[in-house]
């Protein structure tokens, strides 16, 4: 976290960059078969059978490093409050499937432990 | 085929775009607008503590308008990494946009171009999971009116979340650590996205790989692990059985 007021990355003008370049792929990505329909009716398999993986892949990839981090001792690296809060928070979004009932469980275990048992 | 991509499609002989079938995507949409408003407010709150401003915050919710990739490039721009890592996870993440548009294409073949590329602008997870089970269930319905009824009501909900995180995230203190929320939001659609073997394959090893890769060089490791999740997810399928 760098506060408020830093520009990261190369300036303003990187971040404009890659949010350009971002919007004009997924874009791309959305506007492909509905513009070419007519001309290509279906997704070859090929294509299709990967793009199966991509939401779970992706989706675990960004949550996983987030909440464990690979310590010295096996104690020291589940003994770690966001994995904890992360643990809650999967029990409760399996539950549920509610996004905000997951958010809610997440946060208040992470705030129980920072503030309160391992403080 | 209508040429003029505004002209009515035959279902709304009124022609005006505020008519019930416009109303029912809205409808339809609002029970899912709970749970992207959070998802909404945790991209601003997430935009502020990488150092972006409004401006960078609602311009990415509006060119980008992908929850998911914006939260991932939002994390890394933080982190400083390089442009092209920023670029390269992003475009993996949407690249399933591809199967909603092979999967709504047939639906909207009559209509024009224009239409069909401003109909391409709003396609969400969201927005084509509804339409195309009503598109499927109520053959009557005016497909574009329902669906822009839907995607608007979720782009409104979006920029207005976005902002309201922006300014919320400002006056709260680092400690709180409100930028958990960004894994808690991804956790609560990933659960249900694992819904099978191969997909709790690819769930499982894309994480795992992304957690030994955290230390690679330029951040990496988000991409690193994604790809190989889709690998294991595909290998289990070929060989799972």
């Amino acid at each position: 976290m760098t506060g408020g007021s830093a520009l990261p990355f190369g300036g303003s003008l990187g971040v404009w960059l890659a949010i350009v370049l971002i919007g004009l792929a997924t874009y791309g990505f959305r506007l492909s078969f509905i513009y070419l329909f007519g001309r290509i009716d279906e997704v070859p398999p090929r294509i299709k059978r990967p793009l199966r993986y991509v939401p779970p892949a992706v989706l675990a990839a960004l949550v996983l490093p987030d909440l464990v981090t690979i310590r010295p001792s096996v104690a020291a690296t589940l003994v770690d409050e966001r994995l904890i809060a992360g643990a809650v928070a999967g029990v409760i979004a399996w539950r549920t499937e509610n996004v905000m009932a997951t958010i809610g469980a997440g946060m208040a275990t992470l705030w129980l432990f920072r503030f309160v048992v391992f403080a | 085929m209508t040429v003029d991509g505004a002209s009515p499609d035959g279902n709304s002989p009124d022609g005006t775009p505020f008519d019930s079938d416009v109303w029912a995507g809205v409808r339809d949409v609002s029970p899912l607008l709970l749970g992207i408003a959070p998802f909404a407010l945790v991209a601003g709150i997430a935009a502020v503590n990488a150092g972006l401003g409004l401006a960078e915050a609602v311009g990415m919710s509006v060119i980008v308008f992908a929850g998911a990739s914006q939260l991932a490039a939002i994390e890394l721009i933080g982190a400083n990494a390089p442009l092209a890592v920023v670029i390269g996870t992003a475009v993996v993440i949407n690249v399933r946009m591809v199967m909603y548009s092979a999967s709504i294409a047939p639906h909207f073949a009559d209509y024009g171009r224009k239409l069909r590329a401003g109909l391409a602008y709003v396609l969400t997870d969201q927005a084509y999971a509804l339409s195309v089970a009503e598109f499927e269930a109520n053959p009557e319905r005016s497909r574009w009116r329902y669906y822009v009824g839907a995607a608007a009501a979720l782009w409104v909900v979006w920029q207005v979340g976005t902002v309201v995180g922006v300014v919320v995230g400002a006056g709260v203190p680092d400690a709180w650590g409100l930028t958990f929320a960004v894994p808690l939001v991804f956790l609560a659609l990933l659960v249900p996205a694992m819904k099978d073997r191969p997909t709790t394959a690819a769930g499982v090893g894309g994480g795992a790989i992304a957690v030994a890769a955290a230390g690679l060089p330029l951040n990496l490791g988000l991409l690193v692990g994604a790809v190989s999740g889709i690998v294991v997810g595909l290998l289990t399928e070929v060989f799972g059985e």
